[in-house]
């Protein structure tokens, strides 16, 4: 079945069974390195989008669901040239190990904070409650956000 | 042999405007790339060695330079995350004094760099950054070129000056200059790596011994960076495997009907118990695997977890003395006091964040394998076994997975595309379930460890007993040994042998405390040696090596951190027996200036207050709040660490919540502060989560800890305590290791902060709120007793 999808700003048909995982079309038919299947169970963040400024898990979200909604990944919010100030912010940081989780840490730490940019510390390390990084990299993560959230609160 | 690079590298070809066929034809040499052409956007480097070349007495197997002055260097040592890619950058910027933008890396491909091994244990540093190996190289590299400088001026390298790739006559006119490309670009050395080449003194680094940033942080946080999970290959299928759904299970039928209607499926591939489909989509691949219809036999059974630690202790064991002065039970006898206790440590797993992934193309008789294996020549071996090729046929691109912190699936699973590709004659990817990673992958060994200690009048210890059971199947496969992984075991082939020994040999090495089962506080004297970190003359340290029912392996600090974990807490016990302050109780049984060294600045960092534990005036309800302390040598000598926590235990939840963690580390030379950073953080956080809450669970059948919510780690919101890095630079002494030293630490400063806080010792990992309840109810039934 043919469903376009609005990826990045970019519309694209895509002729897949509709109950695919939005992950498996992201990551295979579209080629994209930024959502990562991770546990296939929406448990760890490592596959997380932003779909309509929400933030959610591609890797139990059926693709046929999200046909009109406007995706993003992390390779949509900047480029190594032009970062996004909240990419910048992980590079400022040096807030990675080996990368694998930044999807779900940087994406769901931005559409949390696009809707709520006066978020506190605190506010801020619990929307990040459900996200997972095995090599816990947890503070210089948190540096990152919370540098990026002072600094669009600006 | 067909070659395939990475898609990075072919497109960073494209982009250069070479097909590597015409490069390989004009020139006779081949060109290689970084693996990310968003990074370095053009092909620079020259490579002049040839295929399956290992040659690593051979300077040009490590390093090559370009006719435009771009250096580029072969490793066989990678990165899967911990920084080290960068700082072997640095390595080769310092040595061969050119600008850091100039060095290209290539690591870990048989087909073109140096035979490593394995990639772990912390050894990277002391391997490649000492004076062998890939700083040999670099630094054979400077003096050639200086040689070849003074040839072509007409005098003696001395007076030479090598500055930003360009050489000068510091004291000549200034037409006196040759560049490195000048010299050598595009060409060979045809040298022998110089034993005598003189590595620069830390003192005069420029490059070495900053925070370089790292190459790869840009790619990776805009989603640009290739995992191996990302490598597609031209018409690559998909492939799942099906593992058994008990341990020992095997294949009585396999019903190929039940997954026919699944879309795009090409094969069911059962070959004795490994079991595996391709399809077309990765999607269809999952599905097949989870709808194919296979019977199986009973599993063998698994013995009950609640009794885990007894069980050990009763099964047939290979024992080995370390060491045994041969006087332990007579002094234990005559000692004034004797301190006991028995200290227990669960498997655990890797639980790498992403489940593990590769892609295999089999044709014919030749192999590539992209893998993320931290072992790229060893899995070319026996990825070849398994397939029946040739080893020099079989080509492994290491091509880095999630963070992996030991032998997770990652090699596995390296196995199950090579015999999908082969049975298909096509490329196959293939990726783990969550499942499939965490029941199968090879857990950190489960230890059961009894220890005594005498002490004599004034309350010194004068004798150390430790004794220690753990279980253990399989490991790294090496070279020749795939079934000590699930997918060579499935295959028909046995993990490495067991031989029960008992009574193990009187010891008759100089004592090796690779790992770390020898406390630091004992003298450690084999007949004329004394190796120990410690002055505890009487002493004996045996381990019990028994069978595990499933498949283990180096997990970060392997049996270093179990063992760290019994000793160090168990010093705590002794120190509070006898009412002695932690540190200053722990200085005056060592013997060993940098591991004091370093808890004398862990504790001047923390501003620790001496004084025995447990802290007075805690009252037994409420939230208490305590600091312990706990260090260690790293495999005896690969690393000094000691680290300070802090904590808040609720009493009445049990919850532990550690509120500051002061880490002061020595590992030599510091070659990258920042990377030595992230790597004490990340180290002192995943420690914190091993000790609080990750454990493997079985039943009478199988694994059950088999997703994010049967087994339990800390998540990123978890109120993380404030870190406080020390770091110790030794500019005079070797490099040795820092990926693995703070995890070491963790779980005893923290039970020892616990039972400073609240008199309640905790001798089992991990500290769960049950557990900690339980030990809190203990110490209020001892106290009315």
């Amino acid at each position: 079945m043919a469903i376009t999808l609005k990826v990045n700003g970019r519309s694209q048909s895509v002729d897949v069974d509709p109950a695919t995982p939005l992950l498996y079309v992201l990551s295979d038919d579209l080629a994209l390195h930024g959502p990562k299947f991770g546990c296939g169970l929406g448990q760890c963040g490592a596959c997380t989008v932003i779909s309509n400024g929400q933030a959610i898990r591609s890797c139990v979200t059926p693709v046929s669901t999200v046909a009109n909604a406007e995706i993003r990944t992390l390779e949509g919010l900047g480029t190594p040239e032009k970062p996004h100030p909240i990419q910048q912010a992980f590079i400022d940081e040096q807030a990675a190990q080996c990368g694998f989780c930044l999807s779900g840490v940087i994406l769901t730490a931005k559409a949390f904070l696009d809707k709520n940019p006066k978020a506190s510390e605190q506010q801020i390390q619990q929307a990040l409650s459900g996200v997972l990084c095995r090599c816990y990299v947890n503070v210089r993560m948190l540096k990152a956000v919370n540098r990026y959230a002072k600094e669009a609160a600006r | 042999m067909k070659t395939r690079l990475t898609s990075d590298a072919r497109r960073a070809l494209a982009d250069a405007g070479f097909t590597r066929r015409a490069f390989l034809k004009g020139s006779g040499a081949l060109i290689v790339t970084f693996a990310s052409a968003a990074t370095f956007d053009r092909v620079n480097g020259v490579f002049a060695q040839g295929f399956n070349g290992t040659g690593s007495n051979r300077l040009d197997s490590w390093i090559a330079i370009g006719q435009d002055g771009i250096v580029t260097a072969y490793t066989g040592k990678c990165d899967f995350g911990q920084g080290l890619y960068t700082a072997q950058m640095q390595l080769v910027a310092e040595e061969l004094n050119v600008p850091f933008d100039r060095v290209r890396l290539i690591q870990c491909d048989t087909s073109m760099t140096p035979d490593q091994g394995t990639t772990s244990g912390q050894q990277s540093h002391p391997t490649n950054f000492n004076t062998t190996n890939l700083a040999l190289a670099a630094a054979t590299a400077r003096e050639t070129l200086l040689q070849l400088a003074a040839v072509r001026f007409g005098g003696s390298a001395n007076g030479l000056v090598a500055k930003e790739g360009v050489i000068s006559a510091s004291d000549g006119p200034s037409s006196r200059r040759v560049s490195y490309a000048e010299l050598i670009g595009g060409k060979k050395f045809e040298v022998q790596l110089d034993p005598k080449a003189r590595r620069k003194h830390p003192r005069e680094w420029t490059v070495l011994g900053t925070a370089v940033a790292r190459v790869d942080m840009r790619d990776m946080v805009t989603g640009r960076f290739e995992f191996v999970h990302n490598v597609r290959v031209p018409g690559m299928l998909h492939g799942a495997v099906v593992r058994p759904p008990s341990v020992g299970a095997t294949v009585m039928g396999v019903d190929e009907s039940s997954v026919r209607d699944v879309p795009g499926l090409v094969n069911v591939v059962v070959k004795q118990n490994f079991v595996g489909v391709v399809t077309q989509k990765p999607w269809h691949a999952m599905q097949a695997a989870s709808r194919l219809k296979v019977s199986w036999s009973a599993g063998t059974g698994l013995p009950s977890q609640r009794d885990a630690y007894q069980q050990i202790r009763t099964q047939p064991a290979a024992d080995t003395l370390l060491v045994d002065s041969g006087d332990v039970d007579a002094t234990l006898k005559s000692a004034a006091t004797v301190v006991r206790a028995t200290y227990q440590h669960p498997y655990q797993m890797h639980g790498s964040i992403g489940s593990s992934c590769a892609v295999a193309d089999v044709q014919g008789d030749k192999a590539t394998l992209w893998s993320a294996t931290q072992s790229a020549y060893p899995t070319r071996n026996t990825t070849a076994t398994l397939l029946g090729l040739k080893q020099e046929n079989v080509r492994v691109i290491y091509t880095r997975g999630a963070g992996c912190y030991g032998i997770n699936g990652a090699d596995t699973v390296t196995y199950d595309a090579a015999m999908l590709s082969q049975a298909v004659g096509k490329p196959v990817r293939v990726q783990l379930s969550r499942k499939d990673e965490m029941a199968w992958e090879n857990y950190g060994n489960l230890f059961a460890i009894d220890q005594r200690i005498g002490l004599d009048a004034k309350n010194n210890i004068i004798v150390w007993d430790y004794e220690a059971w753990s279980a253990a199947r399989g490991g790294r496969p090496g070279y020749n040994t795939p079934g000590n992984v699930v997918t060579g075991s499935l295959l028909g082939l046995n993990p490495a042998g067991f031989t029960p020994r008992s009574p193990a040999p009187p010891p008759s090495q100089p004592l090796n405390n690779g790992s770390n089962t020898a406390p630091s506080y004992i003298a450690g004297r084999v007949r004329d040696s004394q190796n120990g970190a410690g002055i505890v003359r009487s002493e004996r340290v045996l381990s019990h090596r028994v069978r595990s029912p499933f498949f283990t392996g180096p997990l970060r600090a392997p049996e270093r951190l179990q063992n760290t974990f019994a000793h160090e807490s168990f010093m705590d016990e002794i120190a509070a027996h006898v009412k002695a302050d932690p540190v200053e109780y722990r200085l005056r049984h060592l013997n060993h200036a940098r591991l004091s060294a370093a808890i004398r600045a862990a504790a001047k960092a923390a501003n620790w207050q001496t004084r025995p534990s447990p802290r007075p005036g805690q009252r037994e309800t409420g939230v208490a709040s305590g600091r312990g302390i706990a260090c260690v040598c790293y495999e005896g000598d690969n690393g000094y660490v000691a680290m300070i926590a802090d904590v808040d235990v609720d009493q009445a939840s049990g919850q532990v919540r550690v509120t500051r963690l002061v880490v002061a580390q020595d590992c030599g030379p510091i070659s990258n502060p920042d990377g030595m950073r992230n790597q004490i953080e990340g180290g002192a956080i995943q420690g914190m989560s091993r000790a609080l809450g990750e454990e493997v669970t079985w039943d009478a059948e199988k694994v059950t800890s088999i997703d994010w919510r049967t087994y339990h780690p800390l998540p990123l919101g978890f109120a993380i305590p404030k870190i406080e890095t020390v770091l110790i630079n030794q500019p005079d002494v070797e490099a040795c290791g820092s990926g693995e030293t703070a995890i070491t630490v963790v779980a005893a400063a923290i039970g020892n902060a616990i039972f400073d806080a609240t008199g309640a010792r905790i001798r089992t990992v991990p500290f769960t709120p049950e557990r900690v309840k339980a030990a809190l109810a203990a110490r209020r039934s001892q106290s009315t007793a």
